[in-house]
This record gives structure tokens, C-alpha cells and sequence, in this order.
């Protein structure tokens, strides 16, 4: 570390612009770079050391939020008071902050998809915001040119999402992750400048204005109405998911998911079929982008393809690393986390995405279970644990 | 026919600044099997330091020579530097982890360095001098080489058989190989990995950092996306001729280069980075080791 030290002082130097010399900027990254090395050190000594230790069988205590989950007693009073905050909110708080809320469950939702295929089936998609602009154009498109309400594409949109989940998996599963990894970005990049390009067909980079908004059996809202409506869709859609994810991962096909992220080879001397296993992961995945995006497209009245780049699509990442890839409370924590925060925090918006790219390293290197890790179902034969432990005394 | 030669010609410099940039990512690949994400934000950042001090020097009034040696030099030096950091920031500290950490670190990197140039800097395109001097000899010609595209195929030439040197003949290119064939073993014969790959690093970025300079005066204009579609390109480049393999990625950008170069000329230059993908994608389904790429079988 002491050699990289030089350097980040060095580094300072092209914050100076052409005209003005910025000499102020460099003594503050100097002087930030000097004490970050020492924090940046320390934790790196400590994370060794935390991880010589549990080689040597110290268990770490489980953290506070899965104490949680565990005993009963805590988890019933906290989920009542979570949901009753849940039901009231749109009533309580502003129609602004209702708006936001529904953004932040949007992405709860879509990090819960890309959980599936991250999180459970270790497969990197770079590109999954193309399933999300794939929902969120099919109800533009078809709400401008048929008129269609929203909630006969609702699952619409999912199927388009899973159809070209399939369209794409198909091909390149049989790539391993990081060519994987790859070729799902440039998937990604070609809907997206396909939807800029292709005028006749999307309207190209103006978008699609004027989407009607969702309506109950027939009746109109007023705007508030129905940004109130849209919400209680959102937190129905959402229970529905984590009850759908939360069987999924018990499931054969859920334990099989976990399977292939730890090991394929073994896998397949198991008799799981690898491809069948992962594409239904990369389709699953792809429905809850079509539904969600279908849901951007009635809460925003309008898309555009700006809303679907490659940087959406490493929020939606960061999310589940941060959150904890492959556990649900943690996604929706990271997801509530990430994107409320900036909106509260406007005077940091413009180092959102430097913090973004922050996160993701620091994460990856420090805590790579991220914040509420995922615990996996495991048996213990406490008989023999015993045992073990009187031998050793 | 001048139209066709135009075309092979364009192709061939667009082929030699994507080598320029896949070299780092092949080599880096080869070493520690990592798809470094980052590799498009050093070039960029090669790019803007060799800006900076263009335009410093060209204020001080200094001769354009000169200020494109020294631009040069700087943006090769800083670029390394910041290959070196991020390595060891980022990519070190996960050396045992399961590779899907390391990649995502990659993209954190590639996040953190985007947005840091574009706070520091600005979010615009800035013009870049043009450093490079017309030729008195190439005046004839002009309409089908320019005289920049000239300097660039020289200088790739010239690190492509400078890298080829380093890697066949020096004991560090010996001890890269090793390295790359296994980490272990070589350890065990008392290379010192660590510092080979921080070498692959620096490298790479150096190199890189040239193909920075090289296709900012070309093309005139640089921002602080630029890094992102020309990592994405150099990658499908070393993809293409088979990652791992440096001979590959020269031949694979070569063969971007010209496809790219042929379909804007001739079909349509609205789909130009569609088709770059479409290509990428291709390639990995029906050959996924690349040209001159060897297939590996998985091992437990």
C-alpha cells in the first residue's frame, strides 16, 4: 500500500483544468488520499484477519437483521409495523414522495427479477434493463396503436420479457460467466439503438408520450388517484413476488439455481440439466423486467430510450450486490436504499454514480455477502458437532 | 476502386487503435483471467491527461512536436498509474475470490473512474488539437491516407513488435508467460506473481493510454463517455481473435476494423455499434475460443 500512496497524490493533477489551476482541489485530494490509505489499510488487515479466523472454525455471530428473522417474537411486531407503515404511507406523506416511493419499488421489483438470475444462478446479465425497455415499449406500443389498458398487458409485457429472455438465453448460455457477462451488455446496448434508431417502429430518441394510466374496472382517476392506485398495485405486485421468489428458492429448480452458481461440473454429474436449469432462471428474471417496465411506462406516461442504458442496468447490479446477492431482504433494502436516498439527498446528485462505482468495489472487496447476507438452508447434525468439541477438549 | 482503398485504409487505422486498446485486455486476461471492465476508462483518461497538457504547453507556445512527445509521455505515465492503482485497489484484494466479485469490482472501477472524470473535468466534448503535422510527402495522397492515420499505423507498429519483444526475449516476458500458464507453479519456481501482474497492468495502460492519444487527435473531440464504446469494441476485438492470445487481438481488431469500417462505407452508418455487437455475439456462439484462440475444457 505504501506504493500506491505516491500515486494517489500524483493522480490529483488532472483535476486541473486548462484555464484555471485548480490548486486548492489537489491539496484537499492530497490530504484526503494520505488519510484514506490509512483507513484503506486498516480495513484490508482487519477483513485478513476476519477471514484467518474463521478458518480457524470462530463462527462469526449472526448479524442483528437476521436475529430478526429468526426469532419469532421480533419478526411478527416488525413485519405488522412494516406493513401498516406500507398501507398508510400514500395517505400520510405527499403525492411527491408517493411518486418516489413507487419508484423505489419499481426497483425493488426489478432488483428481485435479476436476483433470480444473479443472485441464484451466479449468472452475470449486463443487459437486463433490454427486458425492462422491452415491457415498458410492448404497453406504450400497444396502448398508442390498439388502445390496450394496462392490465391486459400486464401480462403482456411479462410474457415479452420472458420471450426474449429465451430469445437471448438460448444462444449464449452455453458461454461461461464472463463472455456471458458481455455479450448480455451487448444485447442491452443493440435494444436500446435499436429503439433509437428504428423511428417507424419507436418513434426513435423522442418517445412515446401520453400512455394512459392504469384504471380500476373501467373508471378514470384523477392524477392523485391514480398515483395512489398505481402504488397499492405496486406493494400487491411486490408481495407477489417475494412469495413467488421465496418458493422459488426452496424449490427443486431454486436449489438447482444454487447448484450451478457453486459448481456446474458437479452439477451435471448430479443430472441436473444445465441449460434447461439457467434458462429458466435468465426467463424468470426477464418476466419481472416486462412487468415492471410496463409499470414505468403507466407511472411515467412516457419512455424514451434514454431511460434504458447500460448505467440502469448497473443501479439495478449494484442493488443486489449491495442488498446481498441471493436474499431478498437484502435486495430490498439495497433497492429502497439506493434510490431513496439520492432523492432525498439532492445536493449529492451529481457524485450518485461516482458513489455508485465506490459502493461496488468497496462492497465487493470488504463485504462481498453485502448488507444483509443470504443465508442458506442448512443442516445440522448436532450430535456429531458434540462429539467433535468433547474430543477436542 | 479509391473509394474501396479509402475504406481499407480507414479500416486498417480503426483496426490498429482497437489493438492498441484489446492488447491490454488480452494480456490482462491471460494473466489472471479477468475481464478488466476499467481497461476503456484508463484510455480515456490517457486521452484527457494527454489534453491537459497539450493545452498547457500550447498556451506556454511550445512547438507541436514537442508538445505531442511530451503529451504523449504524460498520458503513458498517468494512464499506468492508474492501471497500477486500480489493480491493486481493486483487483488485488480479490485475487482468491470467486471471479463474478473480481468482474463486478471491474465495473465498479469503470463506474468510479467515468464519473470522476466527468466531475473534475465536464460532461461536454472537448476539442483536441490536432498534434499531429501534415507531411509534405503524403500531400498526393492525402485524399486516401491522412497524415495522422499514418503516424498511427507507424507507432502500432512499433509497440506491437516492441511487445512482441518484451514477451518472447525478456526474463519479465518469461515470467509473464509462466504466470499466465500457471500461477501457482510459477510462484513456486520464485516468480514473483504480485509484481508480474502489476507489470501486465501497467502495460496494458500504457498502451492503451497511446491509443488514447493517437485517436484523440484523430478524431478531434473527446468526452468522458469515450472510454466506454471503444472498451466494449477493443474487447469484441480480443474476443474475436481469441482473448489470451496477443497475436489474436491484433488480428481481431484488424478484422473489427475493416468489417466496420466496410459496413458504415457501404450500408448504413446508423447500426454501426448494433452491428459491432451483433458480430461479438456471433462470434462467441459458433466459435467461442476466438480465431486463433484455443478451446478449454472445464475442470473441476
Amino acid at each position: 500500500m505504501f506504493l500506491t500512496f505516491p500515486i494517489m497524490v500524483i493522480r490529483v493533477n488532472t483535476v486541473e483544468n486548462v484555464v484555471e489551476w485548480r490548486w486548492k482541489n489537489m491539496f484537499l485530494i492530497g490530504i484526503g488520499s494520505f488519510f484514506l490509505s490509512f483507513v484503506w489499510r486498516y480495513l484490508i488487515k482487519k477483513r485478513d484477519e476476519g477471514t484467518k479466523k474463521s478458518e480457524f472454525g470462530e463462527t462469526e455471530k449472526t448479524p442483528l437483521i437476521q436475529r430478526i428473522l429468526k426469532e419469532r417474537k421480533i419478526f411478527i411486531p416488525t413485519l405488522i409495523i412494516v406493513s401498516v407503515f406500507a398501507l398508510v404511507f400514500p395517505f400520510v406523506f405527499s403525492l411527491y414522495q408517493t411518486n418516489i416511493m413507487i419508484t423505489g419499488l419499481i426497483y425493488v421489483m426489478l432488483g428481485l427479477g435479476l436476483n433470480i438470475v444473479v443472485g441464484l444462478a451466479g449468472l452475470l446479465d449486463l443487459g437486463y434493463v433490454a427486458f425492462y425497455a422491452v415491457g415498458a415499449y410492448s404497453y406504450a406500443l400497444l396502448n398508442y396503436h390498439f388502445g390496450v389498458g394496462f392490465w391486459a398487458v400486464l401480462p403482456i409485457g411479462a410474457g415479452m420479457g420472458a420471450f426474449f429472455g429465451i430469445l437471448l438465453g438460448f444462444p449464449v448460455l452455453r458461454l461461461r460467466g464472463d463472455y456471458l457477462a458481455i455479450v448480455t451488455l451487448g444485447f442491452g446496448e443493440i435494444i436500446r439503438l435499436i429503439l433509437e434508431n428504428w423511428n417507424a417502429f419507436s418513434f426513435g430518441p423522442s418517445g412515446i408520450a401520453n400512455i394512459t394510466r392504469p384504471s380500476l374496472f373501467g373508471i378514470e382517476f384523477s392524477v392523485h388517484n391514480a398515483t395512489i392506485y398505481l402504488y397499492y398495485i405496486m406493494i400487491s405486485l411486490i408481495l407477489f413476488t417475494i412469495f413467488v421468489v421465496n418458493r422459488l428458492q426452496d424449490s427443486r429448480i431454486g436449489r438447482a439455481w444454487i447448484a450451478l452458481r457453486e459448481d456446474e461440473v458437479a452439477c451435471q454429474a448430479m443430472g441436473i440439466d444445465k441449460r434447461a436449469t439457467k434458462l429458466t432462471a435468465f426467463a424468470l428474471g426477464a418476466t419481472w423486467a416486462g412487468m415492471a417496465g410496463v409499470i414505468f411506462a403507466a407511472k411515467t406516461t412516457f419512455i424514451n430510450p434514454a431511460s434504458f442504458t447500460i448505467w440502469e442496468s448497473i443501479i439495478i447490479l449494484c442493488i443486489v450486490v449491495l442488498g446481498g446477492m441471493g436474499s431478498i431482504i437484502g435486495v430490498i433494502t439495497g433497492a429502497l436504499v439506493l434510490i431513496l436516498l439520492p432523492e432525498y439527498l439532492r445536493a449529492f446528485s451529481e457524485y450518485r454514480m461516482l458513489i455508485f462505482g465506490g459502493i461496488l468495489v468497496l462492497m465487493m472487496v470488504f463485504r462481498p455477502g453485502g448488507i444483509v447476507p443470504d443465508v442458506r438452508r442448512t443442516y445440522r447434525f448436532e450430535g456429531i458437532e458434540n462429539n467433535h468439541r468433547n474430543n477436542r477438549k | 476502386m479509391e473509394y474501396f482503398l479509402e475504406l481499407l485504409l480507414g479500416g486498417l487505422t480503426r483496426g490498429s487503435i482497437y489493438a492498441l486498446i484489446a492488447l491490454g485486455y488480452t494480456m490482462v486476461y491471460g494473466i489472471i483471467e479477468l475481464i478488466n471492465f476499467a481497461h476503456g476508462e484508463i484510455y480515456m483518461i490517457g486521452a484527457f491527461t494527454a489534453l491537459i497538457v497539450a493545452s498547457v504547453l500550447t498556451l506556454q507556445g511550445w512547438n507541436h512536436i514537442a508538445i505531442l512527445v511530451i503529451a504523449s509521455i504524460a498520458a503513458v505515465i498517468y494512464s499506468s498509474a492508474y492501471g497500477y492503482t486500480a489493480e491493486k485497489l481493486a483487483y488485488k484484494p480479490l485475487r482468491r475470490a470467486p471471479r463474478l466479485s473480481a468482474l463486478i469490482s471491474a465495473i465498479g472501477v469503470s463506474l468510479f473512474l467515468q464519473n470522476y472524470v466527468l466531475l473534475a473535468q465536464t460532461s461536454d466534448f472537448l476539442p483536441f488539437p490536432s498534434l499531429i503535422p501534415e507531411f509534405k510527402f503524403n500531400a498526393p495522397y492525402e485524399h486516401i491516407i491522412s497524415s495522422p492515420e499514418i503516424v498511427i499505423l507507424i507507432t502500432t507498429t512499433v509497440v506491437m513488435i516492441l511487445l512482441t519483444f518484451l514477451i518472447k526475449f525478456t526474463k519479465l516476458g518469461k515470467a509473464m508467460r509462466a504466470t499466465a500458464q500457471d500461477r501457482e507453479m510459477a510462484m513456486l519456481v520464485g516468480v514473483d506473481v504480485d509484481k508480474v501482474i502489476s507489470f501486465t497492468f501497467i502495460v496494458g495502460s500504457a498502451t492503451a493510454a497511446l491509443g488514447g492519444v493517437l485517436i484523440a487527435s484523430h478524431v478531434g473531440q473527446i468526452n468522458f463517455y469515450i472510454g466506454f464504446i471503444a472498451g466494449i469494441k477493443a474487447f469484441v476485438a480480443a474476443v474475436l481473435g481469441g482473448i489470451g492470445s496477443i497475436p489474436g487481438a491484433v488480428l481481431g481488431s484488424l478484422v473489427l476494423g475493416w468489417t466496420e469500417s466496410f459496413f458504415t462505407g457501404y450500408i448504413s452508418s446508423d447500426y454501426e455499434d448494433v452491428f459491432a455487437f451483433l458480430f461479438l455475439v456471433f462470434i462467441l456462439i459458433f466459435r467461442p475460443a476466438g480465431i486463433l484462440g484455443r478451446s478449454e475444457t472445464d475442470k473441476v
